[in-house]
This record gives C-alpha cells, structure tokens and sequence, in this order.
C-alpha cells in the first residue's frame, strides 16, 4: 500500500508492528531490511501528517 | 339557513365556553418566557412556550407589583392563572397572577427521578460503554457554534491532535427547544457513516442552565447514538443525565477534547523512539547473524579432518610421551638397584673385611679356620689388606 493512502492511525499502527518484528531480531535478514526501510518511511510519513496537519472545522447546517 | 350571528356573538360563546372549562381555569402552567414585554401601564405581556406549543399571556399591574422579581425571555418558569379570551383581537390568552421560577427543588427531584428510572432501565451500565477511538478521524460535536466551550475544544484539538476533522451540529444547549435541537443534532451526525465519535457539550452555568442535558430525551438519543458519545457539560462538579449514558463522561468541554485525542507532542516522540528502535532493531538482527556465522565457522573447524587429525596426532605423541616416561622409570629403578646390590656385595667381599683390619691364614692353599688346623713349625700365609707374607707357627695355643 502506497503511504500516501494511508492514514495517520493506520500509518502509526504498522510502523508499531514493524518496530515490535523487528526488535525479536530472528527474521531473514533481507526481511529485515524491507521492514526496516518500509518502517522508516512510515515513521516519517506519520511526522510529516502531523507537520501538516491542521484541524479542519464543518457545519452541518440544515437541522 | 339561519339568522346570521355577529362576530360578537360568536366571541363570546368561545370566550364562554373556555371560561366555564375548569381545566382552563385556575391552573398552573410551565413553560419558558419570550416575548417579554412590560407596558408603561405595569402590565406584562409575553408568551410561554415549550417545544410544541406557544401561549400568549398577560399579567396586570395588581399582580405584577407583588412579585419579588420580574422575569426575563428564556426564563424557565411556572405561572398561575386562567385561560381567557380577548375579544377585541379574538385572541385567547393566559392571564396570570402569579410566575415563579422553575423551582430548582422541583429540579433536582426531576433530576433524581429520572436517573433512577434510566438507571433501572440500565442505560448508565458499564457494559453498554464502548470505547472511544484511539486516533479519531472525524469528530461530530453537538453544541453552540458560537460558545466559548466550541472555542475551548477547538483550541485544544489544534494543540493536541490537529489531524482531526470537526462535524459541527450546531444546537441551541439551553432553553425548552434545546433538547429537541440537541436529539436532532445527534440523529443528523448518525446517518453520516464517516464519523467515529461525537462531543456533546455546553460550558458551565447555572442548573436551570445546564437543564437541558438532564432531559430524558437526550439521554435517550445519546443511550441510542450508533456513534460513541463523549460528555463534556458544565464545570467539574456538575452531573447531568447525559453525562450517565454518554460512552465517556469528561468533567468539562476542554478535559473532553483531551480525553478524545492522543497529544500530538507524545506521538512525535513516540515515533522518534520508534526509528531509534529501527535502527537497533535492524543492526541487532545483523550483529545477531555475524555472530551465529562465527560460531558455525568455529563449530565447522572443529569437525574437519584437519582438526581431527592434528586432534589425534596430539593424542599419540600424549600417548608416546607416556610410554616413554614409563620406560625411563623403569630403567632408572633398575639402575638403583643395581648400584645397591653392588654396595652390598662390595660389603660382603673378603678384601672388604681386610680392608676392616682383619687378618686371614691359610696354608697349602686351604684357608686356616680353626687351631686344630694348625701344627708348631708349620708355614702359614698371612694375608692382610695390602699384602701376603709367609709366617712360621709357634708356642702352644692359647686355650681360649
């Protein structure tokens, strides 16, 4: 899944399972190395959303 | 076809037949002033009104000057009086004597009532909490667009969490329409399928303020919201009805807005802490793996023939070693003995015992032990340690 799609929870929630598989350090090293570059671009992509970010305010109007 | 009657006429059978109705005379009624409007006569004329419905009143001046106070539009009040016509403008109206205030007892009563009936109803039970999203993406918030509550949320959810999207439902919070405006509100953010949780909320006030939040059918639509429903109404101190069925109750719209967001400042270091774990995680599995190739390394010299021949070559020079030393032991031992034996020999040996001083005869060969052998005039030799000579017997022997 390209990052740009996901959101901020789904981003943040992968990047703690990648963390968590990467820290038992038994998997195949190129495994390994996938993670470890996939994860580091969520973990910037997740910094760059909250960069960015600003609250955004709607109404609902016809009650 | 009948005498036409005037309009006169008519009027005052209308007027006649509510006044004789005595459940329009005498009678209390509750309702919220608007219109309020106080004449320079002293009379007072304004409505009452309730969701549903809307009464034209007055009060006359004699009535007007025996109240402690005079009310104000969006007063929740209680008024004594009776229903009347006006014939001049063929209006009925209330004519009261008497307006209170919705006693704040007679609210508290209402308050306590309704809690124990939605209590045993089991709207307030823990099991029918659910929990609230950990990162909410769309928030629906039911409140005044223009209350300082809605500024205090927002303030804090661009502090806090700023990813966030808010769905106002604008709402009157207080006043008799504000709990069908409230219902409304929360049906309207329902049938949107994008939002993950609602804040209902009104900044602090009075009871009869905050009275909306205690109606039974506000609490019915937030025990019936799809959506979770956080509470954030009034200040710490205040409960309402709503805040009993809502998922999660938040001591004011601000500790709300914190309760429904991660902080934005934990998430960055969370995620900082996180690529540091990368890093460690990944030079880990790295070093972990140069680490089993060396011991594979070792563990595979140790069963190659190499090894295993210069291991049995050790074994046999261990082993030649041994045999050599158990050899020279042996010899040596040999050796010793020898040398003892020799000594003792050596000790045993006639020129030994010359060697000690002693003398030994012998004659024609044969060694002399005894006298008997020996005759007078007889030649003897005499052998001491460094040397014979011959010798000639004499004298008698000595009997010893």
């Amino acid at each position: 899944m390209t990052l740009d799609d996901l959101s901020f929870e789904a981003a943040y929630t992968e990047l703690e399972g990648i963390v968590m598989q990467l820290d038992t350090g038994d998997l195949p090293l190129e495994d390994s190395v996938t993670l470890f570059e996939r994860g580091k671009k969520l973990s910037e992509y997740c910094q760059r959303l909250l960069d960015q970010a600003e609250l955004r305010i709607t109404q609902i109007s016809d009650l | 076809m009948l005498e036409p009657r005037s309009v006169g006429e008519i009027t005052a059978i209308i007027k006649n037949r509510l006044e004789s109705d005595t459940r329009l005379q005498d009678v209390w009624i509750t309702g919220e002033i608007s219109n309020f409007k106080q004449a320079s006569s002293g009379h007072l004329y304004f409505s009452l009104k309730d969701s549903q419905a809307e009464i034209k009143c007055a009060m006359w001046r004699s009535s007007v000057v025996r109240m402690t106070s005079i009310p104000r539009n969006g007063d929740a009040v209680t008024a004594h009086g009776y229903v009347g016509v006006y014939e001049q403008q063929g209006a009925y109206q209330f004519y009261a004597d008497m307006i209170r205030p919705v006693g704040v007892g007679d609210l508290y009563r209402q308050f306590e009532e309704l809690k124990y009936k939605l209590e045993l109803e089991g709207l307030f039970a823990l099991e029918r909490k659910r929990p609230l999203p950990a990162f909410p993406r769309k928030l629906g918030v039911v409140t005044s667009a223009d209350a300082a509550a809605f500024q205090d949320v927002q303030n804090v959810l661009r502090r806090r969490y700023p990813l966030l999207e808010v769905i106002l439902a604008p709402t009157l919070v207080q006043g008799l329409d504000a709990p069908v405006q409230i219902v409304k509100a929360l049906g309207r953010l329902n049938t949107r399928q994008d939002i993950d949780v609602i804040l209902v909320c009104r900044g602090g006030g009075s009871i009869e303020d905050l009275w909306a939040f205690n109606d039974e059918r506000v609490a019915r639509a937030i025990a019936g919201s799809r959506i979770p429903v956080i509470s954030g109404v009034g200040h710490e101190t205040d409960f309402t009805i709503a805040d009993f069925v809502a998922d999660l109750r938040a001591p004011t719209p601000s500790a709300a807005a914190e309760l429904l967001t991660p902080d934005m400042a934990d998430l960055r270091q969370s995620l900082d802490r996180m690529a540091g774990r990368l890093d460690e995680g990944v030079r880990y599995t790295f070093e972990s793996r140069r680490r089993a190739v060396a011991d594979k390394q070792w563990a595979l010299k140790q069963v190659s023939p190499v090894m295993r021949m210069r291991a049995y070559r050790q074994q046999l020079s261990n082993l030649d070693r041994a045999m050599i030393n158990g050899q020279r032991g042996r010899i040596e031992l040999a050796r010793e003995r020898l040398h003892g034996l020799g000594i003792a020999l050596l000790a045993a040996s006639p020129q030994a015992i010359l060697e000690r001083g002693y003398a030994m005869i012998s004659a024609n060969g044969r060694r002399i032990m005894s006298m008997r052998d020996l005759q007078t005039g007889m030649t003897i030799t005499v052998e001491l340690k460094d040397g014979t000579r011959s010798a000639t017997v004499e004298g008698e022997p000595n009997d010893a």
